[in-house]
């Protein structure tokens, strides 16, 4: 009963979420909007870094480094030579992917707290560019009054509505393409190598190829994502590939829930909505973000969704231990 | 010439205060393999609490020791309240250390406003040394100087003494030093303190130097880290030679490329973690 209930669940309650997102825009105000709209967009960047933390199990520091790559791909893009959306998404996304594709070889090397460093590293490397080579990235001052998007659609992507619809759009595209992954052979793959990395290289997978292949898709979607941001923001500077940035990532999927996809989203949803309400009201907003940060790890270490269980309990490898031996001859 | 041996010179003197930033950090994650994000704010928060020591009426020494306590106490609370249950969780860690790295920032700024300031120095240590032609500033000796005792006094604790034994087991095998008796617990929590006090001595004597402002904790925070990665984490020697080597790569960065400089920095560490991940002296 309780297994058909849950499948009646998954099947309907993502259709009503789309649903909702579908229909909501006339029922917000613009500030609501807007910050749906980042909402989304930052979604698809935690939901790509679930693709490595989540499901492969390996925490990148450095990840906002593809999500800038593909917003200055934008700024530069679009500022400098006037370049379209048929342009600068390519660029931005095959900019992301080339960067992965180079620093995947150095980072995965290396697990653990030594990947964490590493992609640190490599995250800085990127950052440093943008900081630094002014006549490029005009350094802090950031690349502003980037243009929205002209699809030659009868709605103008400068309105919120229809930039809204534009970002719903990416998400879904982003979340169907994620999610047909992490379900196919290749993200059962990542899986089993999370869960034991020696057993699968003894069952016969390339277990390196496995994960790079999941670090660099992971870096393509956080570039499309960066993409959209340029536009939505109109500006790109160093603080969108910083390190808090990337640890703010971080935060989302282990907020909402690792290896669930969805649960990302939520987090994004979730840390995007607080940081900009509780800038309405107070200027400590930092000392809220950090405290969050510490409960979350303190009262919610799975997530919030990693709590619920969505499939049928799996069943844990019984070992014979002491415990065992000792209830069977209490019970026989 | 005098290009060289002042860059060089520089190069030295940021690569001494680097190591006092980052010796204590390789200790942390070669015992505990802890990543830890507060690193930066204990540096920041050394550095205004020697300020405020100064500004009632304290001495320079007085203020580097008011900021190191004052910090070793703030280090070993955050360590016994929180991080201790997360051994092993580099993504507990990784967040936690963040959220106090964040907190740690707001309540800097709340207490000592967002004005930069500069820790003012004795008069024995301003002014500069003539060789020739060249200057040497003789704070920027001090910091050597400084560093060089604690690369020494760390030696003598690590290799002379029976804390510094247990330690060394500690990193190499914590399982295995528990199992022959050592506490682990107390050891580490010394370490995390003892790393903790060598970052706010760091901030208050570079408080002297590059002064003390909002966002310093972040921006030297990754430079500790590529220390330690790049020595390999837990090793004194590697810690030393990271830093001189990152201190000389920085400066040189900024002075002959100064649009690439953070560039020229952070590819060379990639290039030998794609070498050796492990770092220059760490073990697996």
């Amino acid at each position: 009963m309780k297994v058909a209930l849950l499948s009646v669940m998954r099947a309907v309650v993502p259709v009503m979420f789309v649903f909702l997102l579908l229909v909501a825009p006339p029922f917000l105000s613009s500030f609501l909007l807007t910050l749906v709209t980042q909402a989304l967009i930052y979604a698809i960047v935690a939901m790509s870094l679930d693709i490595i933390l989540g499901y492969t199990g390996l925490a990148s520091l450095g990840h906002a480094a593809y999500f800038g790559l593909g917003a200055y791909s934008v700024g530069i893009l679009a500022t400098r030579y006037g370049a379209g959306f048929g342009i600068t998404l390519p660029t931005g996304v095959f900019l992301a992917l080339v960067v992965a594709a180079i620093f995947g070889l150095v980072a995965l090397r290396a697990t653990g707290v030594y990947f964490l460093m590493i992609t640190l590293a490599l995250g800085m490397v990127v950052w440093g560019l943008a900081h630094r080579w002014v006549t490029m990235t005009q350094g802090d001052n950031g690349i502003s009054a980037i243009p929205r998007p002209d699809l030659g659609l009868p709605w103008s992507l400068a309105r919120s509505i229809p930039f809204y619809y534009f970002a719903l759009a990416g998400f879904l595209i982003a979340f169907w393409i994620l999610r047909t992954i992490v379900r196919s052979p290749f993200g059962q793959t990542l899986v089993g190598i999370r869960e034991s990395e020696s057993r699968m290289r003894t069952l016969g997978y390339n277990v390196w190829l496995h994960k790079y292949i999941g670090f660099v898709i992971a870096g393509g979607f956080a570039g499309f994502a960066g993409v959209l941001w340029a536009y939505y923001n109109g500006f790109v500077s160093p603080v969108d590939l910083q390190l808090a940035t990337s640890v703010e990532v971080l935060l989302m999927v282990a907020l909402g829930g690792r290896a669930t996809l969805i649960g990302p989203a939520l987090g994004a949803a979730i840390i995007v909505f607080l940081k900009n309400l509780v800038s309405v009201y107070t200027h400590r907003w930092l000392l809220i973000l950090g405290a969050v940060y510490i409960l979350t790890i303190v009262y919610a270490p799975e997530g919030i969704l990693g709590g619920i269980k969505w499939r049928p309990k799996k069943v844990k490898p019984k070992t014979l231990g002491v415990k065992d031996l000792t209830e069977g001859e209490i019970g026989g | 010439m005098e290009f060289w041996v002042t860059q060089t010179f520089n190069g030295i003197s940021y690569g001494a205060l680097l190591f006092l930033l980052a010796g204590g950090l390789s200790l942390i994650f070669g015992m505990m393999r802890i990543v830890n994000m507060t690193h930066g704010s204990y540096y920041l928060l050394g550095g205004y609490v020697g300020l405020s020591t100064i500004w009632r009426g304290g001495n320079f020494p007085l203020a580097i020791l008011a900021g190191a306590l004052a910090i070793a106490l703030i280090g070993i609370a955050e360590w016994n309240a929180f991080l201790k249950r997360l051994g092993g969780q580099e993504l507990g860690q990784v967040l936690t250390t963040m959220g106090f790295a964040l907190i740690f920032q707001d309540l800097a700024l709340i207490i000592w406003g967002g004005d930069p300031y500069t820790i003012p120095v004795p008069a024995m240590l301003s002014g500069a040394y003539h060789v020739g032609e060249i200057y040497f500033p003789v704070y920027r000796v001090f910091i050597i100087a400084v560093a060089a005792f604690v690369a020494l006094l760390l030696w003598l604790l690590l290799e002379q003494t029976r804390v510094g034994a247990m330690m060394r087991a500690t990193v190499d095998d914590p399982e295995m030093a528990r199992g022959v008796g050592i506490n682990v617990h107390g050891i580490s929590m010394i370490v995390f303190a003892l790393g903790a006090l060598l970052a706010a001595v760091a901030g208050v004597v570079a408080g002297g130097f590059v002064g003390v402002y909002p966002g310093a904790d972040f921006e030297i925070l990754p430079y500790a880290f590529v220390v330690v990665i790049v020595g390999g984490m837990g090793s004194l020697k590697g810690a030393l030679i990271g830093s001189l080597l990152v201190g000389l790569l920085d400066n040189f960065g900024k002075a002959l490329f100064p649009e690439l400089s953070y560039f020229t920095l952070f590819a060379p560490m990639a290039a030998i973690l794609a070498l050796r991940p492990t770092g220059l002296y760490g073990r697996a």
